[in-house]
């Protein structure tokens, strides 16, 4: 069966929050709750109530990058200064620790902050293809619901979406 | 009490508004734009005269071997900490009102560090040996020292502008993709298309966006510390009189910090003016910026005091010595004027009705700026002209104009690249903004529900 994608425009995160509400209970046949894409101008952190728990990963990347640029860091430095073994040192350490935690913390930090826009960009799937179904109302002042689903749920879901005082409902028939 | 913002503003003008200031500025922006290219030009000029005559022309000799630029490389670094203390600090700390502003601040921190790195460059004189100072072993594989104070400041600066790039990036993602929804097709919105990354405003990209934010902000803390501090020990693990002082590091933080906002306020000026942002940079924000730079002011002044208290009673006679010469010397009609632009001027910060008054906070966040150029040309050049040896002290060699040419065709370079900056992406963050009035209206409501309730 084929899949048909709705993309339904409100003024409002109240109207928005309300006919997520009533999407995720409804229990609407060819309809997966889970389908669903909030679009706003704004960050509303609200809404991840009415969503669901969905986690964030970035902090996993951002410790990997951080502790990989500090390493990289450390044994660059440590390395180079290895290459004077055969100089005299006069007594003093090879690999001297207190100066190179400058540099090794500069590289932690530089790692870190790599890495976290590079787990951006893939927790947040960019870049992304623009999506067939978007408002450039969605940037200004309209909240989005893109939702997804068979061809027998078009209907509850459209009515839904009116209930809520829809400003507009954008369709597409996809694959 | 004053709003920071109107509850009342449509999110649609905010747009209009803000894109508006991409295609059509006051007349004064072409004339500033102009300005800065002639100042520009003036540099380059002396830039070029000096690379092809030698480092001479300068006048930069022993024992004055630094003169201005590297006053001015320390200059250009503070002015870097703006951003990071307006978006990173202050974005932890929940304050609202940074909201419309904080945009152009980043943009400064990028563009001071540019103009910062070049003064080294330019300081070398011998430009295509600048390699030496970046971990990389030369010709005869020898690695640069690793233990210098100079090579941390390489390895430094490098990792503040690239992480202040991203960070000014990441955070105009939302405000490409308004820039792209709403222009008309051309290189424009061919650039911001490429640059939003087909942004749409979905809740799993706010949702990684926001934590990212927070993530990137909470590294570029302790980083832009770390880059000041280290600075501040090109000059404290040195042995010469007058730089070896522990408190130099929290004292050049503190300098930063306040050259920074001080910038900040002159800039809010002239944007608001030239874009017509009257609506969003108010004057209730300017009047917190301002309290902001004058507890900062004080900071510093208390920091300048403990630097000259530990000089004194260290018993130290050479640095000592300096102290005295900076007081009563050559150099004395610029270090009083140093603290006077810098301890005496902010003091009319604290009254309430030069807070807001934007001809006065102009004139004062530019004699504040002053006071810290002066400053670091205060750190430099006297210990230089009296140092440990007697026979090797020079009072009297002055910086060429080669050399102030320089350092004036810098601020040329920086106006330049900052108002290019602000013409072609938004100076104001429109997403927070729209965030702003938003809270604002929301919690305006639920006041006016819980006054229901109450009668």
């Amino acid at each position: 069966m084929s899949r048909h994608h709705l993309l339904a425009l409100f003024d409002n995160f109240d109207e928005a929050e309300a006919a997520i509400v009533e999407l995720r209970a409804g229990n609407i046949r060819g309809f997966n709750p889970d389908d669903l894409i909030l679009k706003s101008p704004i960050e509303h952190p609200e809404v991840e109530g009415v969503l669901g728990n969905k986690p964030v990963h970035i902090q996993w990347f951002t410790l990997v990058g951080a502790i990989l640029g500090g390493l990289l860091g450390f044994f660059l430095i440590s390395g180079a200064q290895a290459n004077f073994f055969a100089q005299i040192k006069g007594g003093k350490p090879i690999v001297p620790l207190p100066p190179n935690f400058v540099l090794t913390y500069e590289m932690f930090i530089l790692g870190g902050v790599f890495i976290t826009v590079l787990g951006f960009l893939i927790c947040a799937g960019l870049p992304a293809k623009r999506s067939p179904l978007y408002s450039a109302k969605v940037s200004e002042d309209q909240i989005g619901i893109l939702v997804s689903g068979d061809e027998s749920a078009i209907a509850a879901l459209k009515a839904i979406f009116s209930k809520h005082k829809a400003l507009e409902i954008q369709e597409e028939a996809g694959k | 009490m004053e709003k920071d913002i109107r509850e009342n503003i449509a999110w649609a003008q905010i747009n209009k508004d803000v894109l508006r200031s991409l295609e059509a500025p006051r007349p004064l922006y072409w004339v500033i734009l102009l300005v800065a290219l002639a100042m520009v030009g003036v540099g380059v000029g002396c830039e070029i005269y000096q690379y092809q005559t030698g480092i001479g022309v300068a006048n930069m000799n022993n024992p004055h071997v630094w003169g201005l630029y590297i006053a001015t490389f320390i200059f250009w670094i503070g002015m870097s900490h703006s951003g990071t203390l307006l978006s990173a600090i202050l974005h932890l700390m929940h304050a609202d009102w940074r909201k419309p502003i904080y945009r152009f601040a980043e943009a400064m921190t990028t563009f001071s560090l540019m103009t910062a790195g070049l003064f080294v460059m330019i300081h070398l004189g011998r430009l295509w040996q600048f390699y030496y100072s970046l971990p990389y072993p030369n010709e005869r594989g020898l690695w640069p020292n690793f233990q210098s104070p100079l090579l941390w400041d390489a390895m430094a600066i490098f990792t503040y502008l690239s992480s202040s790039i991203i960070f000014l990036y990441v955070g105009m993602i939302p405000d490409l993709a308004i820039c792209r929804d709403n222009m008309h097709p051309g290189w424009r919105k061919k650039l911001y298309s490429l640059l939003a990354l087909g942004w749409e405003g979905t809740d799993r990209q706010w949702r990684n966006f926001r934590v990212t934010y927070l993530t990137v902000a909470c590294f570029l803390i302790p980083l832009a510390v770390s880059v000041h501090s280290i600075v501040a020990s090109d000059f404290a693990m040195s042995q010469q009189p007058g730089w070896h002082v522990t408190s130099f590091p929290p004292y050049f933080v503190a300098g930063a910090l306040y050259s920074g906002c001080a910038a900040i306020i002159s800039l809010f000026i002239i944007l608001r003016y030239v874009f017509k942002f009257e609506e969003y940079m108010t004057l209730s924000i300017l009047k917190k910026t301002s309290r902001l730079t004058f507890a900062i002011a004080m900071v510093w002044t208390y920091l300048n005091a403990v630097e000259f208290a530990s000089v004194w009673y260290s018993h130290d006679e050479a640095a000592k010595d300096v102290l005295i010469q900076k007081a009563t010397g050559t150099y004395a009609p610029f270090w009083w004027m140093m603290i006077f632009c810098g301890s005496v001027v902010p003091l009319m910060l604290a009254f309430k009705r030069f807070q807001a008054n934007i001809p006065v906070l102009f004139a004062v966040s530019l004699l504040l700026n002053l006071g810290m150029w002066l400053e670091r040309w205060m750190i430099v050049a006297p210990t230089f002209s009296h140092g440990y040896y007697p026979w090797a002290w020079d009072h009297d060699q002055w910086p060429s104009l080669v050399q102030w040419g320089i350092v004036f065709g810098s601020f040329g370079w920086f106006a330049l690249l900052f108002m290019v900056f602000c013409k072609v992406f938004p100076s104001v963050s429109m997403y927070e903004v729209k965030e702003m009035v938003y809270h604002r209206s929301l919690a305006l409501k639920n006041g006016e529900t819980a006054e229901e309730g109450v009668h």
